[in-house]
C-alpha cells in the first residue's frame, strides 16, 4: 500500500506501461464492480485505490489522464473520489455509468457505515467502547495534523500563503465564523492574490 | 422536516467543500452540534472515529451524522446532499474542462485553495480535541501519532488499530 506522498514519483513511470492499451470500453456492471472494489479497500481516503485500480490494473486511463481529471476533481468541491467515479462513469458510459460507477464507489461502505452505526447505537455506551472511541479520535486528530503538516509543508510560496491558513485557522476554530463566508472570502484573498501573482510572472 | 433541513443545510456546504468532507469537519460540528443541537459534542467525536475506522471514502461521516440526526431517511439524505450537487455540476462541466484547464484563473483558483484547505483541516483537528475534552493522555497519543505518521510510511490503520487499544484499555 502506498501512501500518497511517494506515490507521485512511482507514477510517472507508468505511461509507458499502460498508454497502448487503455480502449477497452468496460461495461457498467464492470464500472460498478471496479468501484465497489475501490471503495472497500481504502481506509482513511480511498484516491491512492482509485489510481491502481485505473491506471495499473484496469488500464482505463494513462497516468497523465488520471492526472488531469484529478486536477479537474481537486479543484471543484465535493469528495474528490465521488467525483472521479462520475467523470470515469461519464466517460465509458455516459449517464448511466455516471450513476453506476459513484453508487457502486459508495453503496458498500454505505451499508458498512450504518452496521457500525447499529452496533454504536447497541454498544455505544459501554466504557471499554468509549474508550476504544476515544484511543481512535485522538490518533485521527493526529493523523490530521499530520495531514495538515504535510500539505503545509508542500504549499509553494509559504510566506505569502500561508498567512491565510492562519486567518482560516482564526476565522473558523476560534470566531466561528460560518464557512461559506470564510471560504469565499478567503478565496477573494489567496486566489486573488494567485491570480495577480500568476500575471507579474513571478509563480508559475 | 429535520430530513429536508439536514438536506438543504449538507447540500449548501457541499459547495464549499474543498479538501473533501474531511475539510468540512468544523463547519459540520458547528451546523449539527453548536447551532441545531442535533447531536452533542461526544457523539460526534464518536461518530468520527467510526467513520475513521471504516473503510470507504471520507465522506462516511456524513453518513453516520445523518444516521444519528434522523435515522435511515438521515443517512442517504446527508449523503446524497454531500455528493449529488457536484456530482451532477461536473458531469456537465467534464467535457469543457480541457477548454480551461491550465487557465489563468483556474490555476489561481487552485493556489489559493490550497492555504484554506490546510486551515480547514488543523481547525477539525482542534475541534474535534476540544469537543472530546481530551485529557494529557489521549494529547501525548495525539503527539505521538503526528511524529510517528510524519516519519514514517507505516499505513494509517496500524495507527487507529494502536489507538483502538490504548483507549481500550482506558489509556487514552
Amino acid at each position: 500500500m502506498r501512501s500518497r506522498r511517494n506515490s507521485g514519483s512511482t507514477f510517472e513511470l507508468l505511461p509507458v506501461l499502460t498508454a497502448s492499451d487503455h480502449e477497452s470500453r468496460p461495461d457498467l456492471r464492470a464500472l460498478f464492480f471496479a468501484f465497489s472494489s475501490v471503495g472497500l479497500s481504502g481506509f482513511g481516503g480511498v484516491l491512492p485505490f482509485a489510481r491502481r485500480m485505473l491506471v495499473e490494473e484496469r488500464c482505463w486511463m494513462d497516468a497523465e489522464e488520471f492526472n488531469t481529471l484529478l486536477g479537474l476533481c481537486q479543484f471543484l468541491p465535493g469528495p474528490n473520489v465521488v467525483n472521479l467515479a462520475v467523470v470515469v462513469g461519464k466517460r465509458y458510459r455516459g449517464l448511466p455509468g455516471a450513476i453506476v460507477a459513484p453508487v457502486g464507489l459508495l453503496l458498500g461502505p454505505f451499508l458498512i457505515a450504518l452496521l457500525l452505526a447499529l452496533l454504536y447505537d447497541a454498544f455505544g455506551r459501554q466504557p471499554v467502547v468509549q474508550g476504544v472511541l476515544r484511543g481512535v479520535a485522538a490518533v485521527g486528530v493526529g493523523l490530521l495534523f499530520a495531514m495538515a503538516w504535510r500539505m503545509a509543508s508542500a504549499l509553494r510560496d509559504k510566506a505569502v500563503f500561508l498567512p491565510f491558513t492562519a486567518l482560516t485557522v482564526l476565522a473558523i476554530a476560534f470566531w466561528r465564523w460560518p464557512m461559506p463566508w470564510v471560504m469565499l472570502l478567503g478565496l477573494l484573498g489567496a486566489g486573488g492574490l494567485a491570480y495577480w501573482r500568476l500575471g507579474s510572472n513571478s509563480v508559475r | 422536516m429535520i430530513v429536508l433541513q439536514l438536506f438543504l443545510e449538507f447540500g449548501l456546504l457541499s459547495f464549499v467543500a474543498f479538501g473533501g468532507a474531511t475539510a468540512l469537519l468544523p463547519e459540520m460540528h458547528r451546523v449539527v452540534v453548536e447551532h441545531h443541537h442535533w447531536l452533542d459534542d461526544t457523539t460526534f467525536t464518536h461518530l468520527y472515529a467510526i467513520a475513521q475506522a471504516a473503510p470507504g471514502p471520507n465522506v462516511l461521516v456524513v453518513t453516520l451524522i445523518g444516521w444519528k440526526v434522523a435515522g435511515l431517511a438521515g443517512a442517504i439524505a446527508a449523503t446524497l446532499a454531500m455528493c449529488l450537487p457536484m456530482s451532477v455540476l461536473i458531469y456537465l462541466l467534464i467535457d469543457r474542462w480541457q477548454g480551461f484547464a491550465g487557465c489563468r484563473w483556474q490555476k489561481a483558483v487552485s493556489l489559493g485553495v490550497a492555504p484554506l484547505a490546510i486551515g480547514l483541516i488543523f481547525s477539525g483537528a482542534t475541534l474535534i480535541a476540544q469537543a472530546a475534552q481530551f485529557g494529557w493522555a489521549s494529547w501525548g497519543l495525539v503527539a505521538a501519532t503526528v511524529l510517528a505518521n510524519l516519519r514514517s510510511k507505516l499505513h494509517p490503520l496500524w495507527f487507529i488499530v494502536v489507538g483502538a487499544i490504548l483507549g481500550g484499555l482506558a489509556l487514552a
